[in-house]
């Protein structure tokens, strides 16, 4: 998308800052982290409608409502295209602007070049449209490109080069990214000498070096093994060996999805809720315990793999558990952030005050109810944990229903909803079709619990995920809680809610990109109170990015060290498996 | 570090749960014997598994005590072998160990409703073992994705009666 307002005229800033209340809007405070932002968000959420479309067809294919658009075989590219772009360019692209917005906005400054930001832009942007060619070309016969291998791409199914090529070129850009975010914060530091990190970049800056150390698993993956495969410079891969650089990095992108939205739930939902922040040290703790658990956990997506023994799933069970720890804490703050709030608006009671919420407010509702469906979507990923029982849901349907409560709600109806609070801010324009934005998070909701409960349901039954049609000639699953056809059907209608959400999202931000400055008041500003305990009740050491860099090593080199060392022991390429061309 | 009471509590109630959540692990494992797929299987190889010493032309076999069977089975792109044009055939009161190996791409071996439920990766050999009390019928899903043709892959174990199982025309 491209913006009729990126060059903010005098005129329209003079305005602005009457329509804006007091303050200056932040399009015309920052211009370039506000373009940035745009950018990012306007490829984050045509990746969120594309991605939306091809759930819809996929969820009607797979409960055989409907079977009419594609042929089952097609089918994986279009499970394929939902899972990278949804879970990578959606996502990511929403966390690189809002990530632009909050250093700039904390910092107090813009970001410092304009060729750079758009350089990292542009280099994330390349690589994953070469990604999506790779992908839809999968739908044209005559095209050579097919990366049906879905969003884990494991080895040794193999791809058209052009996917692997596009992963690393957007990978690069993401770490650019982080790389443009931590000079403006040495730039910052330089300034302000003995000051604390304010906490919307301290968030940022632990994020993005957890995704540094993350990320280093995948690039392996990609650069020395997957691409070389795909060109023919390399043979054979060891299957076991790439698929644990994948979850190496697999689990810690899961917390690149959900920092945005801890982001946004505490520092921006608070204000929404009409209150302040209960607490800016456990908000930091909370961060720096992201940072060091979530890399050294990735064997949990492993438990049911051959050839990792049992001692290094345990550890990585153990982590995981630890990991529920800043969970449990951030339920805590925001709900009680969000009960000061109902106060402050005059709510009374023990549980009478949720009523005095600002619920017609799409920000907040969104929040609100995406947090809410995290609750419910943690609890069943501590059924995934679980090393034992997971051997009764490992692959079925019940991951999915699971990750659409979590990345496909708390993160995704999180980005939605701020994204009603921000992109006035770094357009300058007023939400259009309000209306819409304020039924969008229930419809949101009400799809997710429809379509989720009943991926659950099916997943006790055994009923496999990532297939076209399960429905089988041999056997038949029998449902422990209510009955398969019903299961189909609430996940049908579900996801036609889910689709419908999406669209009336697109629609509003459509409708707020095309429409015109500097008509009505803009309703929201960037300014956030201050925490009801503050920076100074936190200790220093909290600030010292270095010593957690370090701790997050060791942990990650304790969990990894011997089972990687052993699995190229016997040789990087060993055991040997050839491609196999999807 | 200024910490709330309430923030006290909880923060000491969810450490209770944590290690909860842990020690119902740790007791699986270690009190009830749940056994996990892990690498005791041993490598095999990438492309041709039988051709590895620890792994046998697929098959049932009698196993190292009386009761105990072995059952190998090799997953390709989009077959069980046993398991899907026939099934795998099993006395009730059993013992198993399911030996399952790949010899293309990562499959998954999953016996609809019960806990045996292990990836199958070339390279290596998963091993699962299993107790069978009673005659059934199970249905035997892939369900990792394999290729196009991924959700044809299916296939079937049958738990016998004792009476009916036939040690020397059934057991390799």
């Amino acid at each position: 998308m491209a913006h009729a307002h990126d060059d903010p005229t005098s005129e329209n800033r003079a305005q602005s800052e009457l329509t804006a209340g007091n303050r200056v809007a932040f399009v015309d405070q920052y211009p370039t982290a506000a373009r940035v932002t745009r950018l990012c968000f306007g490829v984050s959420f045509t990746a969120l409608l594309i991605g939306a479309v091809l759930g819809i067809v996929q969820a009607l294919h797979r409960t055989n409502v409907f079977r009419g658009v594609i042929s089952s075989v097609d089918y994986y590219t279009v499970l394929t295209g939902h899972g990278v772009l949804l879970a990578l360019f959606f996502t990511i692209f929403f966390l690189s602007g809002v990530f632009s917005w909050g250093v700039a906005r904390s910092l107090d400054r813009d970001l410092l070049s304009r060729r750079f930001s758009l350089f990292w832009f542009g280099l994330q942007l390349a690589g994953a449209t070469a990604v999506a060619l790779a992908i839809f070309g999968g739908f044209v016969g005559e095209i050579p490109f097919e990366a049906d291998v879905l969003y884990t791409f494991y080895a040794p199914l193999q791809a058209h080069p052009l996917f692997y090529a596009g992963l690393a070129a957007w990978l690069v850009g993401t770490w650019l990214a982080g790389a443009d975010w931590i000079r403006l914060y040495v730039r910052w530091r330089r300034d302000n000498g003995g000051e604390r990190i304010p906490l919307q970049t301290f968030m940022v800056l632990t994020t993005t070096l957890m995704w540094y150390i993350a990320t280093l698993g995948v690039a392996v993956e990609v650069l020395v093994f997957l691409l070389p495969l795909s060109l023919g410079l390399i043979d054979s891969v060891d299957p076991l060996l790439t698929r644990t650089l994948f979850w190496y990095f697999g689990h810690p992108v899961v917390y690149f999805w959900l920092m945005p939205a801890y982001f946004a739930w505490y520092t921006i939902l608070p204000k929404l809720a009409g209150g302040r922040l209960f607490s800016d040290p456990l908000a930091r703790v909370v961060f720096v315990l992201f940072l060091i658990l979530s890399t050294p956990v990735g064997f949990h997506h492993q438990y049911a793999d051959p050839g990792i023994a049992e001692g290094f799933k345990f550890v990585a069970m153990t982590n995981t558990m630890f990991l529920l720890l800043p969970s449990f804490l951030t339920a805590f703050t925001a709900v009680a952030s969000i009960e000061y709030g109902a106060r402050q608006r005059g709510g009374k009671g023990y549980l009478r005050w949720m009523t005095a919420l600002p619920w017609s407010n799409p920000a907040f509702a969104g929040c609100a109810l995406a947090g809410l469906m995290f609750a419910a979507g943690g609890f069943s990923g501590i059924v995934n944990a679980g090393m034992n029982i997971n051997s009764l849901i490992h692959n079925t349907l019940w991951v999915p229903g699971h990750f659409h409560l979590t990345v496909g709600t708390a993160s995704a109806l999180t980005m939605m909803a701020i994204s009603y609070w921000l992109y006035p801010q770094v357009t300058g324009k007023r939400l259009q079709f309000y209306g819409l934005a304020q039924i969008q998070p229930y419809v949101w909701f009400i799809g997710m619990a429809l379509m989720s409960n009943a991926m659950h349901r099916a997943g006790l039954a055994g009923v496999p995920r990532r297939t076209a049609e399960p429905q089988y000639q041999q056997f038949s699953f029998e449902a422990v809680f209510g009955s398969v056809p019903e299961m189909r059907l609430q996940i049908a209608a579900g996801a036609l809610l889910l689709t419908i959400g999406a669209l009336l999202f697109v629609t509003v931000m459509a409708g707020t990109w095309l429409a015109e400055r500097g008509r009505g008041r803009l309703r929201v500003d960037s300014h956030l109170p201050e925490p009801i305990s503050g920076v100074s009740d936190s200790p220093r050491v909290l600030d010292n990015m270095k010593l957690w860099v370090v701790v997050a090593v060791v942990l990650v080199a304790i969990a990894y060290g011997f089972p990687i060392y052993s699995m190229l022991a016997d040789g990087a390429f060993n055991p040997a498996a050839p491609p196999v061309p999807v | 570090m200024h910490v709330h009471r309430f923030e006290r509590i909880w923060l000491v109630g969810s450490l209770l749960l944590i290690a909860l959540f842990v020690a119902t692990v740790t007791y699986g494992a270690v009190g009830a014997g749940y056994g996990m797929v892990d690498a005791e299987g041993g490598q095999v190889d990438g492309t041709d598994p039988t051709a590895s010493e620890n792994v046998r032309e697929p098959g049932v076999y009698n196993g190292s005590e009386d009761g105990h069977y072995d059952v190998y089975v090799e997953t390709q792109r989009f077959l069980f072998v046993p398991g899907t044009n026939e099934p795998i055939r099993v006395p009730a009161n059993s013992t198993v160990t399911f030996h399952v190996t790949s010899s293309d791409v990562l499959h998954g071996f999953e016996v609809v409703g019960t806990n045996i439920n292990t990836m199958t990766v070339p390279g290596q050999k998963a091993t699962v073992t299993a107790e069978f009390d009673e005659p059934a019928e199970y249905g035997i899903v892939c369900n990792e994705y394999c290729g196009s043709g991924h959700h044809t892959m299916e296939g079937s174990l049958q738990v016998v009666p004792p009476s009916e199982f036939n040690e020397t025309s059934e057991v390799q």
